[in-house]
């Protein structure tokens, strides 16, 4: 898609991120029923249609300046939201290639990658760009390398070794996530990180994940939804900042949850890395207002019943307890009990 | 997998270089580099012969640094089911075969504080590419190669010229052997061990290695079994609804992907577990040749690896 860049729009202070008319309806919804339980919903991530957030590898919005100046703000304040364990370093150019080799072939009139053998030189025109480096050698880029290729893309990146038959998160670049700690999580286990979520345990959820994504090829990316909320667009909501963003859920009403309210989804990405074996977990996040998503008429008769009927545990999981209720108030006079049709598109 | 996923290559170069280990090098038929991989990485060749394809994994042993071609080592097995001999009597130089993607099912620890690779035979290969990534990082390595008599030394020159200081040899020519116990009983905490060769070697690295207190974390072991012959029997594909004949020199995989019906698959070895497929009835006994499942769950009788794993039945019924 030709998104036209908005680079002066905010996810803190006066928040005023917004989505065009075309961003809502590529918006990704989670919901392909009228109500939501968990389940291993791993899927290829072959790339299409036209136009679709799932068009390409990476997907690259009219966001894309915005994002990246919220992700520096965030890291100058705290540079620990970007960590890399020192056995991690092929996978992180592992990285970096997939991602510049994606953006140039995806987007050419905004990025640009030559190779000369491992002379390689990149341009990022959106953000102005222009960076000749040798492949492997550290010590040419200004940072390392996937500090350098992440603070250029939308989206978190966490890196995950693989060993003794498991996922180990030891790199990342986490800053725009849904109350969890990249400080907090590195070098742990793929069940171990995955420890607070409820329910999903006794379902089998991650045993059978785990078992998948030991066995993910090289070439045959997959990607899956996750959703919650968020009150005002707010990218950075993280277990360190709970202070500065907790307390906005006692703030919403019946009466401006349509606009303080925010579905947040992730679209996670998952690649097998080819010289180091990694995995590369991609989580992008993407935000839309309760009133926006309320513009489809059919998204809003969904997510009206989503959240009415939402398991308690799941409620308080997602941090909605505060708050779901004057939600659904708010939706509720845009559905009129008429059925939904199937899967997830725009009527 | 699906062949659509594979990918095309033209046969560089064919060189016998032990009595009975020729040695491939491969090309992308369309130009460019092969995709990048890490060392200890398998693709699996695909062989159109006359009466049957067939799929057989072969561990990459060329520098995973240098992509312009891949190389595999492939020994003649004497009760081969075909694939090997396909291999060694009718591919020639210029020939073009479709191969799989690497997958590493394999890897180097990358916490190791030193790695001791002991290789058997044939199973040099993987070391070959492991190697490569060990010589450019700075972690301690050693390789022990043991092969029957000097002649069957597959790659030794090479491995001579890059690795001379970190590599030794052993003869059952000469009478030499690995002493196992003093190489497993005295290593620095955090080294991880790895071997590749024949069933024989493999048990007795990983029997002394725990008699030693290794952690089986760090006990690493790859070996493909090629698909035992048996008898003949039928199965039945139940969500297919279709049945299968399977004749004795064919594996089960094989039969079901000529009736036209796809198993996902990653090693066809018994390696992976990927093809773990449902037992829904069965009348008679499954005869479990895979590394995979536990002697539990072998046991059991509710799960089959139709790579390798075959059945002397009346009937049985698959969840495919």
């Amino acid at each position: 898609m030709s998104a036209v860049f908005k680079p002066d729009e905010t996810f803190r202070g006066d928040f005023s991120y917004r989505n065009s008319a075309q961003a809502i309806r590529r918006f990704p919804l989670p919901f392909p029923e009228d109500e939501y339980m968990y389940s291993v919903n791993i899927e290829p991530h072959v790339t299409g249609p036209e136009g679709a957030v799932t068009e390409f590898a990476f997907d690259v919005d009219e966001h894309y300046v915005a994002e990246c100046r919220e992700r520096a703000l965030v890291l100058a304040a705290e540079p620990l939201r970007y960590q890399a364990l020192p056995h991690m370093m092929s996978a992180q150019w592992d990285c970096l290639e997939l991602i510049m080799e994606s953006l140039a072939r995806d987007y050419p009139a905004h990025f640009s990658l030559d190779k000369q053998g491992n002379r390689w030189h990149w341009v990022n025109r959106p953000l102005a760009i222009d960076q000749h480096f040798t492949f492997g050698d550290a010590d040419s880029l200004p940072r390392e390398p996937l500090d350098y290729i992440t603070r250029q893309a939308q989206g978190d990146f966490v890196v995950l070794d693989q060993r003794e038959g498991d996922l180990w998160a030891e790199a990342g670049m986490v800053t725009t996530q849904a109350d969890w700690s990249l400080d907090f999580d590195v070098g742990m286990t793929f069940n171990e990180w995955h420890g607070p979520v409820p329910l999903a345990h006794d379902l089998g959820v991650f045993d059978r994940a785990l078992k998948y994504l030991l066995n993910l090829r090289l070439g045959q990316p997959v990607r899956r939804l996750n959703w919650t909320m968020t009150i005002h667009p707010r990218l950075d909501t993280s277990p360190e900042n709970y202070p500065s963003w907790g307390p906005d859920r006692a703030s919403v009403t019946r009466e401006n949850a349509g606009d303080f309210a925010h579905l947040r989804v992730e679209l996670q990405g998952l690649w097998r890395l080819p010289r180091s074996n990694a995995v590369l977990f991609g989580i992008r996040c993407y935000l839309i207002s309760v009133r926006e998503l309320a513009t489809v008429p059919k998204w809003a008769r969904r997510v009206h019943r989503v959240l009415k009927g939402l398991h308690p545990a799941l409620v308080d999981y997602k941090g909605l307890t505060r708050y779901r209720d004057a939600v659904v108030e708010w939706l509720a006079p845009y559905d009129d009990g008429s059925p939904t049709s199937a899967g997830t598109a725009p009527d | 997998m699906n062949e659509a996923q594979t990918i095309e290559v033209e046969v560089r170069a064919i060189e016998q270089i032990t009595p009975l280990i020729k040695h491939f090098t491969l090309a992308p038929a369309g130009g460019g580099s092969m995709p990048a991989f890490s060392g200890g990485s398998h693709i699996v060749v695909v062989m159109r012969g006359d009466a049957r394809i067939h799929r057989n994994p072969y561990s990459l042993l060329s520098s995973p640094q240098d992509l312009s071609t891949y190389e595999i080592g492939v020994r003649r097995m004497e009760e081969s089911r075909g694939g090997s001999h396909f291999m060694h009597d009718r591919v020639h130089v210029g020939d073009r075969l479709q191969i799989a993607h690497p997958v590493n099912l394999f890897a180097l620890d990358k916490i190791a504080r030193k790695h001791v690779l002991i290789a058997g035979g044939i199973g040099i290969t993987p070391f070959m590419a492991q190697l490569e990534d060990l010589r450019a990082g700075s972690v301690p390595y050693e390789l022990h190669y043991s092969v029957r008599a000097p002649e069957h030394a597959a790659f030794l020159p090479r491995l001579l010229e890059r690795e001379r200081a970190n590599v030794r040899m052993y003869y059952d020519s000469a009478a030499q052997l690995i002493d196992f116990d003093g190489l497993l009983s005295n290593q620095p905490l955090g080294t991880h061990v790895y071997v590749c060769g024949p069933a024989g070697l493999i048990e007795r690295v990983i029997k002394t290695a725990r008699d030693c207190g290794w952690p089986d974390s760090h006990i690493h072991w790859e070996q493909f079994s090629a698909p035992p012959v048996g008898d003949a029997f039928d199965v039945f594909l139940a969500r297919a609804r279709v049945s299968v004949h399977v004749q004795p020199d064919q594996s089960l995989m094989e039969s079901i992907e000529a009736a036209g019906v796809e198993v996902p698959y990653l090693c066809r070895g018994g390696v992976c577990g990927f093809c773990q497929t449902r037992v829904l009835e069965l009348d008679g006994e499954l005869i479990h040749n895979d590394h995979y499942l536990s002697d539990a769950d072998k046991a059991k009788g509710t799960s089959i690896m139709p790579c390798v794993s075959r059945a002397r039945c009346k009937s049985l019924v698959l969840d495919l």
